[in-house]
């Protein structure tokens, strides 16, 4: 498999790192070769935050991801920024409870997915990130439910453990919406 | 025929470089004769500055390590935190000490770090040939404070163990003399008692000791020992300022 | 081997513990911070010691005093801070006292910026402090060179005497990437012959120092130090050589760089240019040998850097100006991209 791209942008906050996380560990899981690097600033909450993610079967390269086949969008400004950056064919996910869509472009897939809604209707407090990996694995073969949550108890921290199902429950919302 | 008076084996039997008069002699042999006293030569790593003791790694006996102007309190502490079972003390003189390495200084202080620091307060920059130090006295002549030193200029002097007995890390501060027989014996004392502090593990231990430098005052041995009497001890009065020991007896 | 995903700076910190050593002594700077905070929850289980310093200068010279006494020790700093601890890391080479010392460097000149930088190639490799002196430096391209590297580090600093540095860079520091530790023994070099440790009246007074006040001891100790860094270069250099053998332009990259370079590479090969790449992985010594190796069939060379062009002058040198160095760099923080790079080549030397 050539080396997937994703980025993944919002806020400081929205779990941009934390999901960008997850699909490392997917790919360790998987016994992939990967990559994960965090922008960082001197801001530590609130502002913008992305997260670059790299899975491959080779060696990676740049783990600097600059034009992604996959785009996670969390809020207007990363949307505005990165949906241009989107390799043809690529694919876009994005929060359409926060975001509103509007490009031209005609040569990617977008998938809105309103994450936050779902989120707070089903009391996911901060669970958008994660539906929205749901509906990532639900329209990409990247990686099977089975490895997302694996990947999921990886990253959870021990002491944190009681919320794994919650977060179990995020990823099924995000494959059957 | 009994020996009354010799050299502390903890002394190395070399020349030193010091200039006539200057008390550093007396500083080392007090330190020197603690150290055999407590029989603890051989357990001892010792921290030299960059001023007129830099060469002091030759005149002790055990190990020694020469630190970076105004470093000695950090290298102190790099060595006494992965040995905490072995004595440690730097001899640092008022620039080394007071000024370039003020941050040093204070710090290892309040950290507690369980050290001895030996502190020459004479009052002038002596290898560089005689500039101001920050324990200079307002008008003191120096080759860069040529018209006495001017505290709408070059500020004041910084007293060292009253700044350190602030910190609750100190354990035990004493300012001392060389100027005379008893002063000597209460020097070497307050020497003691620093590294029984240590021994204690009691914490951060300074003893600032008045010292003279005859050669850039430009005055004779007996006449630098009257200008530490006459001026240096009533700007910088004796005593202990800080005894966390004596403290805790007390109650 | 279990594969374990982790930060660079955690991952180096994790196998600086492994590797034996004792003691960490750093101050707060962004982005090396994660390998301060790791010691600091790691090292004192281990048994050893975590202290923050008043400053990045007291914390080299703490490194100074632990090591002068026979313990593996180190300190991380990111650029600003390692011209702080230049005057100690002087001292230390002047005391012929082994250390490992990081950095994950960042934007300057000044206070710069905190992205990844390797504009610090001039200072760590020719000036890092004053005098005649060399450290070793390793530049590390992945997360599992930041833990083999800082293994070798201790072990060489230790056989030479010599501080020895990692010359990362705020990309590496931050990433997570799938890391193995290696069985580590934490070498076991005798110290005993001149480690300042109380001499429990056995032996002579043992004094580390690097004051000779007679020019002819000052420079005997410099000389004899020299000869040792003759050993070095003979025997320490290691470099990366990818797809050089025919290649018509090389292209010269260190640490996070050369990943984007590699790239670059792949793509040049896919659209017919032979270009290959030479990896230093020590900058000093700088593998001579092996990039005139790596340059053989090469009709030019092209050093990629993140500064304005710094290892190009050792380039030219060890190639002797044989061959046209070309440059290409980004710096302030900006990291090249690969699309970038493969227009340069092409602009360089693609067009045989």
């Amino acid at each position: 498999m050539a080396t997937t791209e994703i980025l993944l942008a919002g806020f400081g906050g929205q779990g941009v790192l934390f999901a960008g996380k997850i699909l490392a560990y997917c790919g360790l899981m998987d016994n992939k070769e990967l990559s994960w690097l965090p922008s960082y600033g001197p801001e530590m909450r609130g502002g913008t935050a992305n997260c670059s993610v790299c899975i491959s079967d080779d060696p990676i390269g740049s783990p600097l991801v600059l034009n992604p086949d996959i785009l996670i969008a969390m809020n207007q400004p990363s949307f505005d920024k990165f949906i241009t950056e989107v390799k043809p064919g690529g694919k876009v996910f994005y929060d359409s409870t926060l975001i509103e869509a509007e490009c031209g472009r005609t040569d990617i897939d977008i998938f809105p997915i309103p994450s936050s809604q779902l989120a707070d209707d089903n009391s996911l407090k901060g669970g958008s990130n994660i539906i929205l990996l749901g509906k990532l694995i639900r329209e990409t073969n990247l990686f099977s439910l089975e490895t997302m949550k694996k990947g999921i108890e990886k990253v959870v921290p021990p002491s944190k453990a009681q919320l794994i199902p919650n977060n179990f429950k995020a990823i099924e919302i995000g494959m059957n919406n | 025929m009994a020996v009354v008076f010799e050299r502390p084996k903890a002394l190395l039997d070399v020349p030193f470089h010091y200039c006539p008069g200057c008390t550093h002699g007396i500083v080392h042999r007090l330190l020197a004769e603690v150290l055999d006293e407590m029989g603890i030569e051989g357990e001892t790593v010792g921290v030299c500055p960059v001023g007129c003791s830099v060469m002091a790694y030759d005149y002790f006996g055990c190990d020694m390590i020469e630190a970076p102007h105004g470093r000695a309190p950090a290298v102190a502490t790099g060595v006494k935190r992965t040995n905490p079972d072995k004595f440690v003390f730097t001899y640092q003189g008022d620039g080394d000490l007071a000024a370039i390495g003020t941050a040093e200084t204070v710090h290892s202080a309040t950290r507690g770090e369980n050290i001895v620091v030996i502190f020459i307060n004479n009052t002038i920059y002596g290898m560089t040939g005689g500039q101001m130090a920050p324990t200079t006295i307002p008008g003191q002549v120096t080759q860069t404070t040529p018209f006495g030193r001017d505290p709408e200029l070059a500020g004041y002097p910084v007293r060292v163990c009253e700044m350190l007995s602030t910190l609750t890390g100190t354990a035990y501060a004493e300012r001392v003399a060389v100027d005379s027989v008893p002063h000597i014996r209460d020097a070497k004392k307050a020497i003691r008692k620093a590294f029984e502090t240590q021994k204690n593990k009691k914490g951060f231990s300074i003893v600032e000791v008045l010292s003279t430098c005859p050669t850039n005052w430009g005055l004779t041995p007996v006449e630098a020992l009257k200008r530490l009497q006459d001026e240096m001890i009533p700007y910088y009065p004796l005593g202990v300022y800080k005894d966390t020991t004596a403290e805790e007896g007390n109650k | 081997m279990e594969r374990n995903l982790m930060k660079g700076n955690e991952a180096l910190a994790e196998a600086a513990i492994r590797a034996g050593c004792k003691c960490f002594f750093g101050y707060p700077i962004t982005p090396q911070t994660e390998l301060a905070a790791y010691m600091a929850k790691r090292m004192h289980k281990a048994g050893g010691v975590f202290l923050q310093a008043e400053s990045e200068i007291a914390a080299i010279n703490m490194v100074l005093g632990a090591a002068s006494t026979g313990v593996r020790a180190m300190t991380s700093s990111s650029s600003p801070g390692l011209s702080l601890k230049s005057e100690g890391i002087s001292y230390i080479a002047g005391s012929d006292v082994p250390a490992v010392i990081i950095n994950v460097q960042r934007g300057g000149p000044g206070l710069g910026g905190i992205q990844p930088s390797q504009a610090d190639y001039w200072q760590t490799t020719k000036a890092l402090g004053h005098g005649d002196f060399h450290l070793l430096v390793f530049a590390p391209a992945s997360v599992q060179e930041m833990v083999d590297m800082v293994v070798k580090a201790f072990d060489k600093a230790d056989q030479y005497r010599m501080p020895a540095m990692i010359l990362a860079d705020g990309l590496l520091g931050q990433m997570m990437e799938p890391v193995s530790f290696p069985e580590i023994n934490p070498d076991a070099h005798d110290k005993s012959g001149w480690a300042a440790t109380g001499h429990k009246g056995q032996r002579e007074h043992h004094i580390i120092n690097s004051l000779y006040l007679k020019p002819d001891e000052l420079e005997k100790s410099v000389t004899d130090r020299f000869a040792r860094y003759d050993q070095i270069k003979e025997n320490e250099t290691d470099a990366e050589l990818y797809l050089t053998e025919d290649c018509d332009i090389l292209l010269c990259a260190f640490g996070a760089t050369a990943r984007v370079v590699k790239s670059a590479v792949n793509d040049a090969r896919a659209q017919g240019i032979k270009a290959g790449l030479f990896r230093p992985k020590t900058l000093w010594p700088f593998p001579v040998k092996e990039i005139n190796e790596a340059a053989k069939s090469a009709k030019k060379l092209l050093s990629v850097e993140m500064s304005m062009g710094q290892m190009i002058d050792d380039i030219k040198l060890a190639i002797n100006c044989s061959k046209p160095v070309e440059f290409y760099g980004r710096t302030g923080g900006v990291i090249p991209t690969p699309a970038e790079v493969l227009a340069e080549i092409k602009k360089v030397g693609g067009a045989e």
